[in-house]
């Protein structure tokens, strides 16, 4: 069995996509390199990230198909799914080989799967722009956190620049401890020595709240309380559409 | 100075708990991007940022001005003989929760209504004040609809659309001699002439802002209304019939069916219901959704011979059980709206499947990769594939009807979602 392994960054594993063809060997399983400690076999053939090569696979996944499906692979990869970069390894082999664009031949195995696996993705950025909660801050910075099931944040930034443009926030992933701050100017990317919220709730503590901040929390639970429909009730619906891994970030939920 | 107070808490409780009966949650269909340095941006798909009970999409902050309503009519909690908590906003209070709401991501703007205070011009200055706190002090550019007042002057109409994304008039009820029995101080002239009023606004505009540049925008997320469904006796027909006209003559973005819920159980002119008609108001969502992305006219799906929608089946299956002569369809070959005339395939499978055959000649299991609920779709279609199960020509529709009845009965509660989907996802009716 031959298993290759890259490190984990999408530019690891396009690097990997032009090694597979440079050696002409291709690959039964890949695997990155924060996973792999337990199982280095003789036969794994370690490829080291070069930007010039991804940049390549790159190129070439933009000429042979398309932009959209660059962007896609990228998004896939983020998911941080088990399957996801095995399966972006085979839509590279496949765009290679076929004579056509396979895009959207969904009777491939690999094409169907990456864009359902794509939807996944989608979707939990969705969530994550849907459910993100800002406390303000005494020194009247937003702040917010959670943890999200795909490593989606990067992909929800833009999001919340534009739409919060003139107060300070911080949105922060408990999960990956790394965040985003936006400072009137620019977000930029950070990491906190110790996590900033609790875990347990994503809520800072009592101290640092701005007066008003338990106001809004309360008033806006006062609100979800008050538009309930009795008559309409529906909990299998309610929690289809609002995961219970996101309640206890919640004002309204607690 | 934020405006919030004690007493904040109990009109928020009464008013959103009075405007919560209104449906319609969409925030979409505008773009409007953030001005430099302001708050917000509206997007063309509506976030939902949270969801009730009953799995109702929370938008906007759904609020009332003041439920002190001095008219009178019979299906509405508000009325003004029923002894009921009352309560009125100043208007920079309810910018100001706006605004807290947010700035904290509860929301994606305002969805503001009000009974009528006064008269509905006063009523109508009042909900204005509130918008323009937002937009010209607040700099807010999140998502405003806002409730047209039945019977208010054209200036005030006019001005409510230079800051609102959306505008709606509810009519309620959608014949005239029902609508006097039962809200005896409406009229239709006073509703209809501010729909009438809206669209020609929003045509002139959209001339204006091709000749100059720098006109603002009149409402550009367009106009809805509403239906209660079940209070009067119309019917689907007499529903869908008006609802086509308002899609097509006056260029409705939507519009809305709400399921009657009895709350003035002792008015006799009311209709005995003891739970809400909500599988009859999921039907007209869905024959809504046919008209306006199907390619379906009123008349396929109700006409004179069957004047109500049939509550047990989507209205896609029954049209393909009164049609049999359309089927089968071969998936290989059909063109986009035949495929979409299929039960069990929607916009976005009808899509998969015109792209995916131009490589492989699809069969069920490409099918059933691709979406489409074959349990349905079975029925309807041929494929490249021999010996494959029989279709309603062979079957028979009344056969089909008693098959697609028994596979659907577990299904059922998942359907009932569909009533407040945000966008037109692929949901294959
Ligand atoms: S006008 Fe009629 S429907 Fe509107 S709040 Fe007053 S009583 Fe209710």
């Amino acid at each position: 069995m031959i298993i290759f392994r890259y490190e984990n960054s999408f530019e690891g594993l396009l690097t990997l996509v032009f090694e597979s063809y440079r050696l002409n060997l291709f690959p039964d399983k890949i695997v990155s390199d924060n996973e792999s400690q337990t199982m280095i076999f003789s036969d794994t053939v370690s490829i080291v990230a070069d930007e010039r090569k991804a940049e390549r696979v790159w190129k070439k996944i933009i000429e042979k198909s398309s932009k959209e499906s660059a962007n896609m692979l990228q998004i896939v990869f983020l998911s941080e799914h088990p399957e996801a970069s095995g399966l972006i390894y085979d839509f590279c082999r496949l765009m290679v080989e076929k004579p056509y664009n396979i895009e959207t031949d969904f009777s491939l195995e690999p094409v169907l799967k990456l864009s359902r696996l794509f939807n996944k993705v989608a979707a939990e950025t969705a969530r994550v722009r849907m459910f993100t909660r800002f406390q303000e801050t005494s020194e009247n910075t937003y702040y917010a956190s959670f943890s999200p099931k795909y490593n989606v944040l990067p992909l929800c930034i833009q999001h919340f620049t534009d739409r919060f443009a003139d107060q300070e926030w911080i949105i922060y992933d408990l999960k990956r401890n790394y965040g985003f701050y936006y400072n009137l100017i620019e977000t930029v990317r950070i990491t906190f020595e110790e996590l900033p919220a609790n875990p347990e709730n994503g809520q800072i503590p009592e101290s640092s709240k701005s007066a008003d901040e338990q106001h809004f929390q309360k008033l806006w639970k006062k609100y979800y309380d008050s538009i309930s429909i009795v008559q309409r009730k529906n909990y299998r619906l309610h929690r289809q559409r609002l995961p219970k891994r996101f309640w206890k970030y919640l004002p309204e939920k607690n | 100075m934020l405006m919030i107070s004690e007493k904040t808490y109990d009109k928020l409780k009464i008013l959103a708990g009075s405007a919560k009966y209104d449906v319609s949650c969409a925030s979409s269909g505008t773009q409007r991007s953030n001005t430099s340095g302001g708050l917000g941006n509206a997007s063309a798909w509506g976030i939902c940022h949270s969801y009730s009970d009953d799995g109702r999409c929370i938008s906007l902050m759904k609020i009332m001005l003041s439920n002190n309503c001095i008219y009178d009519c019979a299906y509405c909690i508000n009325r003004r003989s029923n002894d009921h908590p009352r309560a009125t906003f100043m208007p920079k209070e309810l910018a100001d929760l706006t605004i807290g709401f947010y700035r904290r991501n509860y929301i994606e703007g305002l969805f503001l209504s009000s009974g009528v205070l006064r008269n509905p011009d006063y009523t109508m200055e009042q909900m204005i004040s509130v918008v323009k706190e937002l937009r010209a002090n607040h700099r807010f550019n999140g998502y405003i609809h806002m409730k047209v007042i039945p019977g208010s002057g054209s200036e005030l109409i006019n001005e409510a659309g230079k800051w609102a994304d959306r505008l709606s008039v509810n009519l309620e009820i959608p014949t005239e001699d029902n609508l006097k029995f039962l809200a005896p101080e409406k009229n239709y002239e006073s509703i209809l002439k501010p729909i009438h009023l809206i669209t020609d606004k929003i045509n002139e505009n959209r001339e204006d802002r091709k000749r100059f540049r720098k006109v603002e925008k009149f409402t550009p997320a367009g106009q809805s209304t509403q239906f209660v469904i079940g209070a009067s006796d119309d019917t689907d027909r007499t529903i869908l019939k008006l609802a086509g006209r308002l899609y097509d003559q006056r260029n409705l973005k939507r519009v809305y069916y709400s399921g009657f819920i009895q709350v003035n159980g002792y008015d006799s002119r009311l209709p005995v219901l003891t739970t809400p008609p909500l599988v009859r108001e999921h039907r007209l969502y869905q024959a809504d959704w046919l008209l306006r992305f199907y390619g379906f006219g009123v008349d396929d799906i109700v006409n004179n011979e069957h004047p109500d929608l049939d509550l047990s089946l989507d209205p896609k299956v029954v049209y393909a059980l009164r049609n049999p002569w359309l089927f089968p369809v071969d998936i290989n070959k059909a063109d986009y709206y035949s495929l979409l005339k299929v039960p069990g395939i929607g916009p976005r499978s009808a899509r998969l499947i015109a792209d995916a055959r131009i490589h492989n000649h699809l069969n069920s299991y490409h099918l059933k990769k691709i979406g489409v609920v074959m349990k349905r779709a079975q029925y309807f279609i041929t494929c490249h594939e021999l010996g494959y199960s029989k279709t309603i020509q062979e079957l028979k529709p009344e056969f089909v009807r008693q098959l697609i009845l028994t596979g659907q009965k577990s299904t059922d509660a998942v359907q009932l979602s569909l009533f407040n989907l945000p966008v037109p996802l692929a949901t294959a009716i």
